[in-house]
């Protein structure tokens, strides 16, 4: 069988090839257990729950999520009332109106998630320099994606290893690109009250809004793992019928 | 460069059934079944996406603040990228619309039922015809014959309760969907 | 040698069917084209590539459609619109995926076509302009695939198409105008993404086109086929259809399911994360790669310390294989045939994997000894190995005919390895 040599080659050839392009990166982090990962993953609604109230409380003061708007919290399980009565927490600038004046109005749920600051310049100048991402899309591109994140938020050392100095007004953390980051340790126990009455750890934190920002990456990632099993199906069978139609075919010619 | 030899497969043909035929046209028919519904599937998905995607959807409705239009008066506000025109009807609109309910319509309606409160009537601002902005929202505009709006496209007019009276609209000016959040306020949409 | 005798299909006696093709004989060329038309019969699953690289063409072309409907070429709002097509769009993230990750399938779908024709000698008398038409469809499709990763316009669009762009700027005197004209400013900046929006959105037609001439030279002296000897007589050959598409649709659904598992599940596995951080012209991202396809090519550029070196070694890495035909002196097609070929082409294959390698590395250390390495092997082998191969190397026996292994019974071997094969 030349053929199927030849065609495991190339295919492990690729593969190959792959893993060299990704091998590249920083230190690989812990990968942790997920309920969205895998095949049949579908997001756990409390923990996103609770991953929104730790961004809304804790991130938001620093880091926006441009690409969310409140409707999209129907993902996370919210009700349609729930989202209008948040929405109405915000206020976002609108207009112009008939006079040509820009004016503030409560917020809907059409809109943005408010940006803690109005642009780059200004959050750069808040925060020493140092520019908060935009975490809408943080899980993916940041290699590692939802580990990288709960190895980052729970990776601070409030005494860094010896022989290793920390700047002024930075922080040691184990699985930050040059351990050295800007941020200071965001969470830690009961930073947050749960309103379901979770045991807020730390690890409980970075846990909950790991997830909540896995989420707000691919929110379509329940969507994906469900067609993607129907699809998978499908093109087993099919891919069963078409060889049985190919060997009748092909019965009596040598080859 | 030699042409390919004469093709003398028949070696391929399927052993006939007594109805004629074989098993090899039932795996056609099924492989391409299945093939096709998954083509049909996909290309369904293809279609969709040009329908309105959600943040579209989620931007279906307008508020708008009515203190500041005097009787007489109308506005035109943007509703889903469509015109929406709000007027506030003086008496004699209103008392002239309930007339006219009892008048040869071709779209039969009442003014009751096209108005939440009779003051303030509310209408998708799009000729019924083939989609132009009828004129009749400024004072200096062309009313038509019955007092309302005149399509200046193909000669439709409609009267004070927007309701089509002559012309080739069918249709009358259609009522969007909107409710007064207070007195003075409505939410279209 | 026996004349092909066409027997039309039944469907050609329909009188619709005769009344258009008397017309225009859209229905013949159907029936001999791709009914009637006779192939080798022993050709193996590697020659399903060709028709699922026509079919990946289809579909970056669809969903490509599809996309641009939604999609926004401007710095502004290019991003966002990608977000939106994502979040919003409805299936946008799945016509999304499917355009990403199609990008990927169809060059891993060219490499193998490649790789193939590399290994039966299909470039060889009379296929000289087919593999030439091919090679214009390759560098096409690196154009358009480079083009189109500009378009997300995140922090990988912008930073390659800048260093991409840039090389151009090593050539003399002309290098920084035609820098300045590829922009159309004096950076990556709107300009630029507008036309390599236009161009993305032309190229692919241009390819379709440079495909349907593919076929024409194609159709010309027909598929090459794992012996590489020419077809003797009628019992070589067998019809397209049913024998080849049947073969190719069960080809294509087990192409498929290797395609959907990365569309469902493993959807950004080829790509790079930076990608996913909107352009920034102030921040050049830590460590600069392409996508995984052109990695060899990208070793190639940073193995020589110099600019316009690396540039048109770069270059030279692909036009080489212009002169593919002729720096193969042996008249053999197939490896199976070539025993010494067969370890080159192996080495040559395994060059490729260490150039991907080396192109994925930081320029330094051992990837780019690696890579160096690799590149002289890689003109090497063009320019020293297969020249020479065809001089030392003893071709084992040639079978007398496709059908004779399967059909005749008796012991290959009656030609003389001395005699390669007949050029009819």
């Amino acid at each position: 069988m030349r053929t199927a040599k030849l065609l495991i080659a190339s295919v492990l050839a690729f593969g190959l090839g792959i893993a060299a392009a990704s091998a590249a990166e920083t230190p690989k982090v812990p990968t942790q257990k997920w309920a969205h990962t895998g095949f049949f993953g579908t997001f756990d609604r409390a923990e996103l729950q609770r991953g929104y109230q730790v961004y809304k409380e804790v991130c938001a003061a620093c880091h926006a999520m441009h690409q969310i708007r409140f409707r999209n919290l129907a993902g996370i399980g919210l009700s349609e009332a729930e989202i209008a009565a948040l929405a109405k927490e915000y206020e976002v600038t609108d207009g112009p109106n008939d006079e040509g004046e820009m004016f503030q109005r409560p917020a809907r749920p059409a809109d943005r998630f408010k940006s803690p600051f109005p642009n780059q310049q200004a959050a750069r100048a808040a925060n020493g320099g140092a520019y908060p991402p935009d975490l809408s899309l943080i899980a993916k591109n940041r290699v590692g994606g939802e580990n990288y994140i709960y190895a980052l938020l729970t990776g601070y050392k409030e005494t860094p290893p010896a022989g290793v100095t920390v700047m002024e007004g930075m922080h040691y953390n184990e699985w930050f690109p040059g351990h050295q980051i800007g941020m200071a340790p965001p969470l830690s126990a009961d930073r947050v009250t749960y309103a379901d009455g979770t045991k807020a750890t730390l690890e409980q934190h970075a846990h909950d809004v790991s997830v909540f920002l896995a989420w707000a990456s691919s929110p379509h990632l329940e969507a994906r793992n469900s067609l993607g099993l129907k699809v998978m199906l499908f093109l087993f069978i099919l891919a069963g019928l078409l060889y049985a139609t190919k060997r009748k075919v092909w019965r009596n010619i040598k080859h | 460069m030699a042409q390919p030899g004469s093709t003398t497969i028949t070696e391929g043909e399927g052993r006939k059934h007594p109805d004629g035929t074989t098993r090899r046209d039932f795996l056609y028919l099924s492989a391409g079944a299945f093939a096709g519904t998954g083509a049909a599937l996909t290309g369904w998905a293809f279609i969709h996406s040009m329908n309105p995607a959600a943040d579209v959807l989620a931007l279906a409705s307008t508020e708008v603040n009515l203190a500041p239009i005097a009787v007489g008066q109308a506005i035109t506000v943007t509703w889903r990228g469509k015109p929406v025109f709000v007027r506030h009807r003086t008496a004699e609109e209103i008392a002239k619309a309930k007339e006219d309910d009892k008048a040869d319509l071709r779209d039969p309606q009442t003014d009751a039922r096209r108005v939440q409160k009779p003051e303030w009537l509310v209408l998708v601002g799009v000729c019924t015809h083939l989609g132009c902005v009828p004129l009749g929202q400024k004072p200096t505009d062309a009313k038509g014959d019955y007092g309302g709006w005149f399509c200046p496209c193909h000669g439709s007019h409609y009267d004070t309760s927007g309701r089509i009276r002559r012309g080739p609209a069918p249709l009358n000016l259609a009522v969007p969907s909107y409710a007064f959040t207070n007195d003075t306020s409505i939410r279209i949409g | 040698m026996a004349k092909y005798d066409y027997v039309p299909s039944p469907f050609m006696a329909n009188s619709i069917v005769k009344w258009v093709d008397h017309r225009l004989p859209i229905f013949s060329l159907i029936d001999h084209e791709l009914i009637k038309y006779p192939a080798p019969r022993n050709l193996n699953y590697l020659w399903n590539f060709g028709s699922l690289a026509g079919i990946m063409l289809v579909v970056m072309i669809l969903s490509g459609i599809f996309l641009a409907m939604n999609y926004n070429p401007s710095t502004a709002g290019a991003f966002d619109s990608v977000e939106r097509i994502m979040r919003d769009v409805n299936y946008g993230w799945l016509i999304r995926y499917i355009h990403m990750n199609g990008a990927s399938m169809f060059f891993i779908v060219v490499y193998i076509h490649i790789l193939r024709g590399l290994y039966y000698g299909s470039y060889k008398y009379p296929r000289e302009i087919l593999w030439w038409l091919g090679i214009v469809i390759f560098i096409a499709m690196m154009a358009t695939a480079f083009m189109g990763y500009v378009l997300p316009w995140g922090q990988m669009s912008f930073w390659g198409a800048t260093v991409i762009t840039n090389l151009f700027s090593a050539f003399p005197i002309v290098g920084e105008h035609i820098v300045l004209w590829l922009w159309g400013g004096f950076s990556v900046d709107n300009p630029t993404l507008n036309r390599f929006f236009a161009l993305h959105y032309l190229l692919p037609f241009v390819i379709a086109g440079v495909v349907l001439l593919h076929l024409w030279a194609l159709h010309v002296h027909g598929s090459n086929n794992p012996l590489g000897i020419d077809a003797k007589g009628p019992q070589d050959k067998i019809p397209f259809h049913p024998y080849y598409t049947a073969k190719d649709a069960f080809g294509l659904a087990v192409f498929l399911i290797f395609y959907a598992y990365f569309v469902f599940f493993s959807p950004y596995s080829l790509g790079h994360p930076d990608n996913w951080i909107e352009a920034n012209p102030l921040v050049t991202p830590a460590h600069i790669v392409p996508e995984w396809y052109f990695l060899p090519f990208y070793a190639v550029l940073r193995a020589v310390p110099d600019k316009l070196g690396g540039v048109l070694l770069m270059f030279g890495a692909i036009v080489i294989l212009f002169l593919l035909p002729w720096l193969d002196t042996s008249r053999v097609r197939s490896a199976r045939f070539r025993p010494v070929y067969r370890v080159f082409f192996w080495l040559f294959v395994i060059c490729c994997l260490v150039l991907g390698y080396a192109g994925s590395q930081p320029a330094e250390g051992l990837p780019l000894i690696l890579g160096q390495v690799a590149t002289i092997w890689y003109f090497a082998h063009f320019l020293v190995f297969l020249p020479l191969l065809g001089w030392f190397e003893r071709p084992l026996p040639l079978p007398a005919s496709i059908a004779e292994p399967v059909l005749g019974g008796g012991k290959s071997g009656t030609v003389a390895a001395s005699k390669p094969m007949e050029k009819a």
